[in-house]
């Protein structure tokens, strides 16, 4: 039984990564699972200097899922090459870097620093709904998305994949800036853009009003999104929005999804990125599948 | 290090109105567990509620690794929560946060709660008693009907005060009146707080001009519990209007020095 998939050049033993910003670098969850257990881990959104994030409230609960507005506080590039990537290095799992900027200077000079450090690949944040500046200001069209990814690629040599928001109108189009300026795969989706407003205060939940949804109750957005992009483009799928089992991964890759992230999904169950990689081999046992590729993007259309 | 157990509800019981006390048997949770600690609960195995919810640890009990959480029915998860029969196993991750009560240095101890907030403060409150420590203790509550645990904490306590903002039972007024009459005569040499913001922050700004010792236990909307998504920032004092600082209640708290946080 073959689970090793390679995502735009990057080897991992199982479809399964964990989503950026869910997950951390890795450490907490380190003290639940032997991380190596992962195909691979997209580390939180990390930025050239260090970003303080939003005004808390910065998450609340919705139907199936939540909202988060979390404004990606990380501590930049420095820290982490400093400090948790001699840590993830520990595990033999593949280290792709979420990678955020407010200008396109800023993600340049930021991938210029990731090329020399010891990770397998890029993912680039185009799509973070809840930044003022860059990030999905470039994501949402099919010029901003081509400039950018051009412009990193030119200093990237390490797989490059995008990662794309679902808060546009033809998601197609943008995977396809995302092929046209290089790169090597896509991901998607981010979270979708969301309010809840507190009917006892009147005013929303989370201080910065608006937030990016995730869970489960995305999960048929984002399947019907990856499912538009494997017809659209050549490069592989990163595909992730509401995974929380093996059904849930295998479903993503019926439609097209080279290999998957659990996100939000961590949050509710530990070992929800473990138990994962299980269903699937379960799956591959129930349907006699001997390798796990072949399955990819095999949902017949009614 | 936090871990995942499966934890038998052996006892429950509805303390007032809507205010459930569950005891589990957790001794990988009960065995490290610090004073101020606290634990997330899967309330169902289904998608819907989403979040597991934070809730305090209220007493533990070292040799038979029992734990005793209690709660308010606020909403749908802890109405699911409410629900469950003695003899399930429910889902607990602890112990979690690295901000916990320390009383060691101290021998003067007060503890003030309001509200539902009181509950984390008895496991603080006994082990300092047992401790040898003078141990002051004021709750304060909206009214009679939402007094709880009334006795647990007079015998848990050297000095007890118990307010209502009524006055429809024992003293009427404020809780941190009290507390700071004691203050001034001595009694108190550090405070230990926990109830609804405004109470913190009087607590916090009588600290500071009292120049005493004192821990606040704060909550904030949490998702993981672990310190990965970052959601629960409170601002740390250090911050300036241009570049704001923050620390996160499930990793560096729940229990923060009261001069390091902005709240």
């Amino acid at each position: 039984m073959n689970t090793k998939v390679n995502l735009a050049g990057i080897e991992m033993k199982n479809p399964v990564t964990v989503a950026s910003g869910t997950f951390g670098y890795g450490r907490e969850y380190s003290e639940f699972f032997d991380l190596s257990k992962l195909g691979g881990i997209i580390t939180k959104g990390t930025s050239l200097k260090p970003r303080s994030g939003n005004k808390p409230a910065r998450v609340c609960e919705t139907a199936s899922g939540m909202l988060n507005s979390i404004g990606l506080q990380n501590p930049g590039v420095e820290y982490f090459a400093e400090n948790d990537l001699p840590f993830l290095r520990k595990y033999d799992t593949a280290i792709i870097v979420n990678a955020c900027g407010s200008s396109i200077d800023e993600y340049v000079e930021l991938c210029r620093i990731l090329n020399t450090l010891d990770i397998d690949g890029v993912e680039l944040n185009l799509s973070c709904p809840n930044v003022k500046a860059g990030c999905m200001a470039f994501g949402n069209t099919y010029e901003g998305v081509k400039q950018v990814t051009s412009e990193v690629r030119k200093v990237l040599d390490k797989p490059l994949i995008v990662k794309l928001t679902p808060n546009v109108t033809d998601i197609a189009s943008i995977a396809k800036a995302v092929e046209d300026a290089g790169a090597d795969g896509v991901s998607l989706i981010n979270t979708l853009l969301g309010m809840k407003i507190d009917i006892n205060k009147r005013r929303p939940m989370l201080a910065n009003n608006t937030g990016g949804l995730s869970g489960p109750a995305i999960k048929p957005v984002a399947v019907r999104m990856v499912y538009q992009v494997a017809q659209a483009v050549n490069i592989p799928i990163l595909g992730m929005g509401g995974i929380v089992n093996g059904d849930d991964a295998i479903e993503f890759m019926l439609a097209g999804a080279n290999a998957i992230s659990i996100g939000a999904g961590n949050f509710i169950d530990p070992y929800t990125s473990v138990n994962t990689v299980k269903g699937i081999e379960d799956y591959m046992k129930k349907f006699n599948i001997d390798d796990i590729n072949s399955i990819v993007g095999t949902a017949e259309m009614n | 290090m936090p871990v995942n157990e499966k934890a038998k509800l052996v006892a429950k019981e509805e303390l007032i109105l809507g205010i459930f006390k569950f005891s589990v048997v957790a001794p990988e949770i009960v065995e490290q567990a610090k004073t101020g600690q606290f634990i997330e609960i899967r309330v169902n195995d289904d998608i819907e509620p989403f979040l597991r919810r934070p809730i305090s640890i209220h007493n533990m009990d070292r040799k038979s690794g029992k734990l005793e959480f209690i709660f308010q029915v606020k909403g749908k998860g802890t109405e699911i929560l409410a629900k469950r029969n003695v003899g399930d196993l429910i889902d607990v991750v602890g112990p979690l946060g690295n901000g916990n009560f320390d009383y060691s240095k101290y021998e003067k101890i007060g503890i003030i709660g309001g509200g539902i907030g009181v509950f984390p403060l008895y496991e603080l409150a006994k082990n300092a008693k047992n401790d040898g420590k003078d141990v002051s203790i004021y709750l304060g509550f909206r009214n009679k009907d939402l007094v709880v645990l009334e006795d647990e904490f007079k015998n848990v306590s050297t000095n007890f005060i118990l307010t209502t903002d009524d006055g429809s039972y024992s003293k009427k007024g404020f809780a941190i009146d009290f507390l700071k009459e004691d203050i001034e005569n001595g009694k108190v040499d550090s405070i230990y707080a926990c109830g609804p913001l405004p109470m913190l922050k009087a607590v916090q700004k009588l600290a500071i001009e009292k120049n005493i010792p004192c821990q606040l236990s704060l909550e904030e909307k949490m998702a993981c519990g672990l310190g990965v998504c970052l959601g629960c920032a409170v601002k740390t004092s250090d911050s300036t209007k241009e570049a704001p600082q923050y620390k996160h209640v499930c990793k560096n708290g729940p229990v923060f020095d009261a001069k390091d946080v902005e709240i």
